[in-house]
């Protein structure tokens, strides 16, 4: 083995076994602290395919200040294991069969598919130079477009929040 | 495996670098804490520390040695696995972002080159970036696990604070890396050369005035220090987020803030102020040895940052403390909209200097 597929193997144990503790961890905070990890762990993905822009952009926006956000939240409601409210058994088991379901149809895609195997050495694409040229030449009016949304996003948030 | 395909002499070049930088770090720290101390004193007309060592000088062994000794003591009621994770988190985000500082030019050898730089990675200031929006972490998971309401008061307010100036902080390196063209700090470095090239200064600092001022304020907020001290006020939290700690975990969190200061200086005066580059570089490198060349471009960094964090200490005992939503007004309706008009600006200039 390679150090590529030591690291790739440590990061996919790391994401999955984050991944468990975020939805098995009965504290939020412990929670939001495992999702952050995750993060970390896919970033770590990203380097390992060379786009270190992408890394490090998923970890400022994602780990540095939505994360912040939700452990605020959260720091604030005070949210305990006792007060968790306790759901009746047969939406219990209607979520176990629809996940179940999911999980299933998942798999079975996942079975016959083929992915492509991507070329280690020759993706220079996350870099942010060929992905900035990709986002203004190629892909711009939907970059532009995305945008908006986030412009309209925003305001909607402020009047939502704005006092009358 | 690969990792034995690396060179022996390329690992250990790096291990002495990051060692180096890592005691310099701690040693500038700890000395900053008898600056501190030593400047308040001049400010407000005391002696200062002059008990152990000569002028003091022993000072900050005297405290650590103290707060190795201190009883350790974690709350009943508190959650303990996060109680302790706040204080290494604090210290490690503060000890990461020294790794893409460049201390030094290149040394060029028979043997081959050595770079002062631990990692040379493109995205150099974003690696800043994201660090810095990390550091929040270590204060909130201290102040919420601490199970006090003056730690979880402070701590979100030290959040709240982080993520409102970080925006301004972002815009005004969006307007400087449009001069550079560069993430890499390492490029942003050897595009200040010198002093002055092509009938003006080289150093961003007269190219982004005005980026330079809402970077600097940023600093300010983002090191909680006066006057944006608001998460470790006295008169309103206490101690604030450091409330129940005791020990050396105490001490990591009041060493993490002069790390933090120490490195932030070193950010701006790499940003801003030509890194190690001085007037007249290319005379003196054509004259001495590369070694002793770069050891004098590493000593003129470092006698930047101290001149910064001399800065830094001289504002925190002038200005008295802002309010909670003086801070907050000043975030967001005044340095955004400013640092979106210098990138206006900004972009305005290249363009008509371009055609």
């Amino acid at each position: 083995m390679g150090i590529y597929e030591v690291l790739f193997w440590f990061l996919t144990v790391m994401a999955i076994s984050c991944a468990l503790g975020v939805i098995l961890s009965r504290n939020p905070v412990n929670s939001v602290l495992f999702l952050i990890a995750t993060f970390f762990a896919v970033s770590g993905h990203y380097i390992l395919l060379n786009a270190q822009f992408l890394a490090i952009v998923n970890i400022i926006v994602y780990a540095g200040a939505i994360m912040v956000l939700f452990l605020f939240v959260i720091m604030l409601m005070n949210l305990n294991a006792d007060t968790e409210p306790q759901k009746n058994r047969l939406v219990q088991l209607a979520g176990v069969i629809s996940g179940g379901a999911l999980f299933l149809v998942v798999l079975a895609a996942f079975r016959t598919t083929t992915v492509s195997v991507l070329e280690q050495s020759a993706t220079d694409i996350g870099l942010i130079k060929n992905l900035g040229k990709t986002l203004f030449t190629q892909f711009v009016l939907p970059f532009e477009i995305s945008s908006v949304l986030f412009l309209s996003a925003m305001i909607g948030a402020i009047v939502i929040g704005k006092k009358e | 495996m690969l990792l034995m395909q690396i060179d022996i002499a390329f690992i250990l070049e790096k291990v002495i670098l990051i060692t180096v930088i890592l005691m310099g770090s701690l040693g500038v720290a700890m000395y900053a804490t008898w600056g501190e101390r030593k400047v308040a004193a001049v400010m407000q007309d005391r002696v200062g520390p002059n008990r152990a060592g000569w002028f003091g000088l022993l000072q900050p062994l005297a405290d650590g040695g103290k707060l190795f000794f201190k009883e350790e003591i974690i709350p009943d009621r508190s959650t303990r696995a996060l109680f302790i994770l706040g204080p290494c988190l604090a210290m490690l985000t503060a000890l990461m972002t020294s790794a893409v500082i460049p201390w030094g030019p290149d040394i060029v050898t028979k043997n081959g080159v050595i770079s002062l730089q631990v990692a040379d990675v493109s995205i150099g200031i974003l690696f800043i970036f994201g660090v810095v929006s990390l550091g929040v972490y270590g204060v909130m998971l201290g102040g919420w696990a601490s199970n006090n309401k003056f730690s979880l008061l402070s701590s979100i307010r030290a959040a709240s604070q982080a993520i409102s100036y970080e925006l301004a902080m972002g815009i005004s390196l969006v307007a400087m890396l449009m001069m550079t063209g560069s993430l890499s700090l390492r490029d942003i470095v050897a595009q200040q050369h010198g002093f002055w090239a092509d009938n003006y200064f080289t150093w961003n600092f007269f190219k982004q005035p005005l980026g330079f001022l809402i970077f600097l304020v940023c600093s300010f907020a983002e090191l909680n220090r006066a006057p944006f001290d608001l998460p470790e006020c006295e008169s309103e939290l206490n101690m604030g987020y450091h409330q129940e700690y005791s020990s050396m975990k105490l001490g990591f969190y009041l060493f993490a803030e002069y790390i933090n200061l120490f490195i932030s200086s070193a950010v701006i005066a790499t940003l801003y102020f030509g890194g190690y580059n001085f007037p007249f570089m290319d005379q003196v490198a054509a004259g001495v040895h590369p070694v002793l060349f770069a050891a004098i471009c590493a000593l003129v960094l470092i006698t930047k940052v101290i001149c910064l964090i001399l800065f830094f200490m001289f504002v925190r005992w002038t200005l008295p403390r802002f309010r909670y939503d003086q801070l907050m007004n000043l975030g967001w309706k005044s340095l955004i909209p400013l640092a979106l008009v210098n990138m206006v600006i900004t972009g305005g200039v290249i363009l008509w200097v371009m055609n």
